[in-house]
């Protein structure tokens, strides 16, 4: 299919859709002369970045950064009303599986989280192949490098583009019956510069006080970066916020919250637990490779590296889980 | 679909002053709850926070709430008749099936007593279905005791109570001293028929676990309940998780078989 045809498509699925991908923003990436690479709503092929990873995932649409939960009136609650136009998301396909890790927390463990759901249930995957692993990367190690779970696969071939369509309305919109059919294949990484081995039966009462994790007290900085771009962290916090002009309405929020930042297990009259920074480290580790898989039988990290990519600190995630894994094969 | 964050409104029938900054808001409340559950407290533009069921009635809760921190300090300002809004009630909490039949050992710590209290106060309406039943509670000083008229009822219906404070003036005439001094003195009769129960701040609960394991309690007969950071009470917010266990929607109420294997 040629360019101009895609972005007819694309045109044609405006008025049900939102398409969201990855887009090249120059210039603007954290470091001089860099460029951001995020997600943003696209209406067009050009826009979408194919050649580098995005530094934030997409979860910012399936989990907002702040969400409201519901405006409030003295004793009225209203719900916020919302959007109903489906979304096209463009992920690589460890994204994909990251959204179902997501999906585990917010669908199946307690009862059904109804504002995610309400997103959730509009979005359809856009599968963007990885032609060679980028830097941090192992999705290979965590089985997450390739992804069947995709109404469209799409893989740009010089001046034209080639679709994997699979869902049966999208066929229609994209009009498959009039393109040359092509012999094409997805592409998926098959090797990483890095592997990384997670640890099995490990004890992570045992392993908590370890030594291993005391670098990460000063290494770590607690600004939870790591947490922020990882495409799997869920956590969240609610904020009550009020309007100036009349303090007896406002909302209900929740906001992003961060294991490895300052507050996240305070309670009420200051007890707090992992005041040092190494402890954070292992919590988050054990959460993403140890504790998940013991609740919902698979590993919560879905290997991309952002964690890696975003540390200020230099600390490698994947080189942590490496460590956990030899301390417990060495036995504790 | 229904809304689990959505409050609803309570009105508050009753509030019973124990210390200057612990009260007991008696909110009514019909349906089915059991002593340890708990409910998010939410008071629009202060937030929500976890607080558990201290008595069961027909037609309300009691929560007892110590004035500690955001919510809880713009709670005191309500006045009886108002309403403030909850969500739940949440948690597995007590099955008092566990302890029918048998010799039963409640011990709280300070603010601890609340969620216990619905089982004692359950013994209390009938004796008849345990074998034996002790209170062992301690608080800080005479002044932060907790529940004074309930205790004393509990003492008058001979309840087997003994209330402690880790410290006093020279002429109190109650016992001084922190629980665990007093746990070697409860009378156990049948180690394979007792059940402890054992609830209250962190270090508390380490050691008073600590002294009944030493009398030979074993380890499955020993209760405890936990208390930790809850935004959402639904297993979403990841703030109260130990290891691979919510203690919002696993607990927060534990066999101490399972509770030894939690860590933070």
């Amino acid at each position: 299919m040629s360019h101009d045809a895609l972005n007819e498509a694309f045109e044609s699925l405006k008025d049900s859709y939102r398409l969201i991908a990855p887009v090249r923003k120059p210039f603007r990436g954290t470091m001089a002369d860099t460029d951001a690479i995020r997600y943003e709503e696209i209406t067009r092929f050009e826009q979408i970045e194919f050649d580098a990873k995005a530094q934030f995932s997409a979860k910012e649409i399936f989990q907002p950064i702040t969400q409201v939960l519901f405006y409030f009136t003295e004793e009225e609650y209203k719900v916020p009303a919302a959007d109903d136009k489906k979304i096209l998301v463009f992920l690589r396909a460890c994204d994909i599986h990251a959204v179902d890790r997501v999906d585990t927390i917010y669908l199946e463990n307690g009862p059904v989280d109804p504002y995610y759901k309400q997103i959730r249930d509009r979005v359809e995957f856009a599968l963007i192949g990885c032609e060679s692993s980028y830097r941090n990367c192992f999705c290979v190690s965590m089985g997450t490098n390739k992804a069947e779970n995709y109404a469209i696969g799409i893989k740009p071939a010089g001046d034209s583009v080639c679709l994997d369509v699979k869902s049966d309305s999208l066929k229609v919109k994209f009009k498959m019956q009039d393109h040359q059919v092509a012999d094409f294949e997805m592409d998926f990484v098959t090797e990483n510069e890095i592997k990384v081995e997670t640890p099995e039966n490990l004890d992570g009462q045992a392993i908590a006080d370890h030594e291993v994790f005391r670098e990460y007290d000063s290494r770590c900085v607690a600004c939870g970066k790591c947490n922020f771009v990882c495409p799997t962290c869920t956590c969240f916090a609610m904020q009550d916020i009020f309007y100036k002009d009349n303090e007896n309405t406002g909302e209900r929020r929740r906001v992003w919250s961060s294991c490895h930042v300052d507050g996240y297990t305070d309670m009420a009259g200051g007890h707090g637990f992992r005041k040092k920074y190494g402890d954070r480290m292992r919590f988050k580790t054990l959460h993403k490779v140890h504790d998940y898989n013991k609740r919902f039988n698979k590993h919560m990290c879905i290997g991309c590296g952002r964690c890696d990519d975003a540390c200020p600190s230099y600390i490698s995630f994947s080189n942590c889980v490496n460590k956990v894994t030899n301390v417990a094969k060495e036995g504790l | 679909m229904s809304n689990a964050y959505m409050p609803f409104p309570s009105e508050i029938l009753e509030i019973i002053q124990h210390t200057d900054i612990e009260y007991t808001f008696r909110m009514a409340y019909e349906g089915d709850i059991v002593p340890g559950q708990f409910f998010e407290v939410s008071i629009p533009k202060y937030g929500e926070c976890p607080i558990s069921v201290s008595g069961i009635g027909e037609n309300f809760i009691d929560l007892t709430i110590r004035r500690v921190g955001r919510v809880t300090d713009e709670l005191h300002n309500f006045k009886t008749g108002q309403k403030f809004f909850l969500r739940g009630p949440y948690g597995n909490g007590f099955s008092m099936e566990n302890y029918k039949g048998k010799e039963l050992i409640v011990t709280a710590g300070g603010s601890g007593l609340a969620p216990v209290k619905g089982i004692i106060d359950e013994v209390c309406r009938d004796k008849s279905q345990v074998k034996d039943f002790h209170l062992l509670v301690g608080f800080k000083s005479p002044e932060d005791i907790l529940f004074k008229s309930d205790i004393k009822t509990w003492q008058e219906n001979n309840m087997g109570v003994t209330l402690t404070v880790d410290g006093a003036e020279k002429d109190y005439a109650g016992y001084t001293g922190l629980v665990t001094k007093f746990v070697p003195e409860l009378p156990i009769e049948n180690m394979d028929n007792v059940e402890v129960v054992v609830v209250g701040p962190p270090l508390m609960m380490k050691f008073t676990v600590a002294e009944f394991l030493n009398r030979g309690v074993p380890e499955e007969k020993i209760w405890v309940s936990y208390e930790r950071k809850m935004h959402c009470g639904l297993g979403k917010c990841g703030g109260c998780k130990m290891d691979d266990t919510y203690i919002c929607l696993d607990g927060p109420v534990f066999n101490y078989v399972d509770a030894k294997k939690l860590f933070d």
